[in-house]
């Protein structure tokens, strides 16, 4: 699973959406998701949906991107609204697995439309008056970059090392699986600070 | 540098760009202590690793360019300009918004040689930058490396590609135990090889 699965990658365009300001659109990415996670209703999260999908269309995001990442977050949206189904009923079910692919999806859209220098620009922009409290700006967003990049990374590794843990045929021992997941993420991390430093980057 | 593996060789490469700092004695490059002034030491020397995985931090090529770009030009727009040069350079202006997932594995070694060098490196090191890579890619970084203005330094496993090298130090149980041209070192550490295996 590459990183575009779940956090889109951004395709170059001309569209409305593309020329708006990060902070409008990371703006509106926020509120669509408090509203989404706030107003508890089956036939509102069909309507976000739709309204994701519209600017999908006006963004003109690939539709592979946007089945790519409905299948990711899929899987997670099916337990969470199993769960809701034997908790609450049928309609919260659907209200739950509905608003998760929504949600996955807007976050799709503002990646697909936005580069992500771009997003780090405006992040340091926006944190730029925290230096006078000790905040270095180039940091943070660049935290902000390195998360983006870890979950899908971290996915990666937890299918590789399942995948490895089958093939010797330890499968069903979560230890087999645990120990190998724990020590590739934390080398995963070091290799990356060691990147990170190689290129000078957080020197400043 | 030749040698087997954990002889040292990528502890004395990492140590000439401050990665990693000594415990006694001092690492001196182009006058600079590497302790002391680690910064300054990595805006002089750039650094490639084996797998480039690692190395790629940003979703697609052109991003991964800009972040190396980020300290030397504030503006986003010269940024992308000087981010997109640079491929062109490595004939991988086709590739700018490709996911760096999508790469081969030549092309993910040549993007993260490109944005080591895209800040413009006096010294490149290269900590076996072909091991991972089949015949065709091993040639193709080869010629790029042998190909830079820059002083390379070249950690290898390859013996043919170490033979374009002016100088070879063969590295054993972390010693340098030979330091001359680059037939001869092969041929000292095929010599180390045999007795170890006799």
């Amino acid at each position: 699973m590459s990183s575009q699965v779940l956090i889109g990658i951004y395709q170059p365009g001309d569209t409305i959406l593309h020329r708006l300001p990060v902070g409008v659109k990371m703006s509106g990415l926020g509120l669509l998701s408090i509203a989404i996670v706030v107003i508890r209703d089956a036939r509102a999260a069909v309507a976000f949906l739709a309204f994701t999908l519209v600017l999908a269309v006006i963004g003109r995001v690939r539709v592979a991107a946007l089945v790519k990442a409905s299948r990711a977050v899929l899987l997670i949206a099916v337990i969470a609204a199993l769960f809701q189904w034997w908790l609450k009923g049928p309609e919260r079910a659907v209200e739950t697995l509905v608003d998760l692919v929504a949600l996955a999806l807007a976050a799709v859209v503002l990646t697909s439309t936005t580069a992500i220098n771009t997003m780090l620009d405006a992040i340091i922009r926006w944190i730029g008056p925290l230096r006078r409290v000790g905040v270095r700006p180039d940091r943070v967003a660049l935290t902000f970059a390195l998360a983006m990049r870890a979950i899908p990374g971290t996915i990666e590794i937890a299918q590789e090392t399942r995948d490895a843990a089958r093939a010797r045929g330890l499968g069903k021992h979560p230890r087999a699986f645990l120990s190998p997941f724990v020590i590739r993420v934390v080398a995963r991390a070091y290799e990356t600070g060691d990147a990170l430093a190689a290129r000078g980057i957080g020197d400043d | 540098m030749i040698g087997g593996n954990g002889s040292g060789k990528s502890t004395i490469a990492r140590l000439i760009n401050g990665l990693v700092t000594p415990t006694s004695g001092r690492v001196i490059v182009d006058g600079l202590d590497v302790a002391r002034h680690g910064a300054a030491v990595r805006r002089k020397v750039g650094f490639c690793f084996t797998d480039p995985a690692a190395q790629l931090v940003m979703p697609t090529c052109v991003e991964d360019v800009e972040l190396s770009l980020r300290r030397h030009e504030k503006d986003g727009d010269r940024r992308r300009e000087r981010a997109l040069a640079v491929l062109a350079e490595y004939g991988l202006d086709h590739l700018a918004d490709t996911s760096v997932h999508s790469l081969s594995g030549g092309q993910r070694q040549l993007l993260a040689l490109a944005g080591v060098l895209a800040v413009g490196p006096e010294i490149v090191v290269a900590d076996e930058p072909t091991t991972l890579l089949d015949l065709a890619n091993t040639r193709m970084i080869g010629e790029r490396l042998y190909g830079l203005s820059q002083q390379l330094v070249l950690v290898t496993h390859d013996l043919d590609l170490v033979l374009g090298c002016e100088r070879v130090l063969v590295v054993h149980d972390a010693a340098i135990v030979f330091d001359g041209p680059a037939d001869e070192a092969v041929g000292h550490y095929r010599g180390l090889v045999t007795e170890g295996a006799s």
